[in-house]
């Protein structure tokens, strides 16, 4: 109970600093999630209709997956510096296994006698993509994006260590200075604001999926 | 001939070279307003075909017209949009409801919203679905059935001249098949669609073609006719044997009671006298009479032996007459009552139930003899 308590006069204490975690944090995460998201989707749709195309697609992003996290967030910081880029780079490219991996599920999974008879009656490829093939695949296409963002969340306290912020800072300074006072409150504190983060974009995606799946396939 | 609505001129399709090719140099005509079915084993190229015409698939070599205009090259989504598309699978669009399914081609065609709303509910009530109940309904709310009837009235939608289906029904349970055919035969006598109607099943075929093409591998005709003439006339024995053995059971159903020669039984008429009675059967060569109520509906099949049996009225004797035919019933119908009938002969009545003749095993015979 006095943890507790310390945690939470910890956190008063540094209010300015916890807002700014939360805010870069919550930066990664939406940045990440929208340019990620897009480039996922527009890989799958693109790779949609070549089995090759398509396995290397998910091949080169599964790679890139593997890749040790750590390594992936510094491997970048000869090309473009300490900061936000190289690990804004490294949430991009964590992110599209999920997205992509579900983009093309989605599309696969459509029933053929939707698109025999969307072309059938006439509707031009571009036609059968946006208003047949896309809004079916969506559901699935969103799961991606959430599993994804879930990811960003957790790998997104990284950036500290290449001065990328974030609430990953309190984790960096607190496990620094282990074992003296307020370190594990520090710790603690980091860890709760990214589970509480991730709840809230959770939820903000799933408000959205209730605002964007047509209710004929829910 | 001016009345051709689309023809197919060397029309073939081969997917790779050496592969035997799915349609090979197929000329086909179809009339205005007629119901072209073709049928044929599964794989031997007749989806194909009818998937040529709207170009889902494009041909390798030939030529294609429809009115007379060449549209081999023309623009396949313009032109599909001007030609109906009902498939086995239905193919609804599950995330839209079953207005915004119909309206999918006006859509396309750029019509305005009303006459969009005003198309919905018309189509929905020419295909018996209560358009309140039904507009904002999702597919996955519908039954098989249901959901095909949504299917043609989609296709239908921008009232095309031209008609594909490709094995409609052929997903769907056979009592609820068996009504939709009737359905569609009677829209169909409405609406005077140019049709190509894909199946494999060669009784359908019969029922709903004014003519049939049976096809054989690589999409070749083996004979073009209308069912009669093919029933009587098989070109081949590969006609023959699609056909099967039951080919004069099923020209039967083409045939209606109204095409046979009525045969007059000894009639009375209720209230009667056992003496009158004896006296018409002893002059009756069918050993049988028939009474008819007060107003010439029949009730029951009197013979002697029944008269002798018992000391009841004539009103309670012999066996009742139970299913009555009317003149536009097929003669399959008839054929089935006749063969349940204790007697062997069908009544026929007009709507109103008065009596106007017998059917016999013998005059159906007497008219497939002079068929075949």
């Amino acid at each position: 109970m006095d943890f507790l308590f310390n945690l939470i006069d910890f956190a008063l204490a540094r209010q300015e600093q916890v807002l700014e975690g939360l805010a870069q944090h919550t930066v990664y995460v939406v940045s990440v999630l929208v340019t990620a998201g897009f480039f996922a989707i527009v890989t799958g749709v693109v790779t949609r209709r070549n089995q090759l195309a398509k396995e290397l697609a998910l091949a080169i992003a599964s790679v890139f997956l593997t890749i040790p996290t750590l390594a992936l967030f510094v491997v970048f910081i000869p090309l473009v510096g300490l900061g936000f880029a190289p690990s804004f780079i490294a949430l991009f490219l964590y992110s599209l296994l999920p997205i992509l991996r579900n983009t093309i599920t989605g599309l696969d999974g459509i029933d053929s006698g939707v698109l025999d008879a969307a072309k059938g009656m006439g509707l031009s490829p571009a036609q059968v993509l946006i208003k047949v093939q896309l809004p079916l695949a969506w559901p699935v296409i969103l799961a991606g994006v959430r599993v994804s963002s879930m990811l960003v969340v957790g790998i997104a306290a990284l950036a500290t260590l290449v001065a990328g912020g974030g609430l990953g800072d309190f984790i960096k300074s607190g496990l620094a200075r282990l074992p003296l006072p307020n370190s594990l409150e520090s710790i603690w504190l980091g860890t709760l604001m990214c589970l509480l983060l991730a709840l809230v974009i959770d939820l903000i995606l799933q408000a959205l999926k209730m605002a964007t799946i047509s209710k004929g396939i829910r | 001939m001016s009345d051709v609505l689309i023809r197919l001129e060397n029309v073939s399709k081969s997917y790779g070279a050496g592969a035997e090719p799915a349609v090979r140099k197929l000329t086909l005509e179809v009339v205005k307003g007629e119901v072209l079915v073709l049928v044929g084993p599964s794989g031997c190229g007749k989806s194909t075909t009818l998937r040529l015409i709207n170009r889902l698939i494009e041909p390798t070599s030939g030529r294609m017209f429809i009115d007379g205009e060449d549209v081999t090259e023309a623009n396949p989504s313009e032109l599909r949009r001007k030609i109906g598309y009902v498939i086995q699978q239905v193919g609804l669009f599950p995330h839209r409801t079953i207005a915004e399914n119909i309206a999918t081609v006006p859509q396309l065609l750029g019509w305005s919203k009303d006459k969009i709303n005003a198309r919905i509910d018309e189509l929905l009530e020419l295909v018996s679905m209560d358009p309140d109940t039904y507009r904002d309904r999702y597919p996955k709310e519908l039954s098989g059935g249901q959901a095909q009837r949504i299917g043609v009235a989609r296709a239908l939608a921008a009232d095309p001249d031209i008609l594909l289906m490709d094995e409609p029904f052929g997903a769907i349970d056979p009592i609820t098949r068996d009504r939709l055919q009737n359905e569609f035969l009677r829209l169909q006598q409405e609406l005077k669609k140019t049709i190509v109607f894909v199946t494999h099943d060669i009784d359908e075929a019969i029922k709903m073609g004014n003519r049939i093409a049976i096809l054989r591998e690589g999409s070749e005709i083996a004979q073009l006719d209308t069912p009669e003439a093919i029933l009587a006339h098989p070109a081949d024995e590969f006609v023959e044997s699609f056909l099967g053995s039951g080919a004069i059971l099923k020209g039967l159903t083409l045939k209606k009671v109204s095409d046979i020669e009525l045969h007059q039984v000894p009639t009375l008429t209720s209230p009667v006298m056992r003496e009158e009675a004896l006296k018409t059967l002893q002059d009756s060569p069918d050993q049988v009479a028939l009474l008819l109520d007060g107003n010439d509906r029949p009730l029951r099949w009197i013979d002697e032996r029944a008269l002798n049996r018992t000391s009841q009225p004539i009103e309670k004797s012999g066996r009742p007459v139970t299913v009555d035919l009317q003149p536009e019933d097929t003669l399959q119908d008839a054929l089935t009552v006749m063969l349940q009938s204790s007697v062997g002969m069908a009544c026929v009545t007009d709507r109103k139930g008065k009596y106007l003749g017998c059917t016999t095993i013998e005059s159906l015979a007497k008219l497939i003899m002079s068929d075949g």
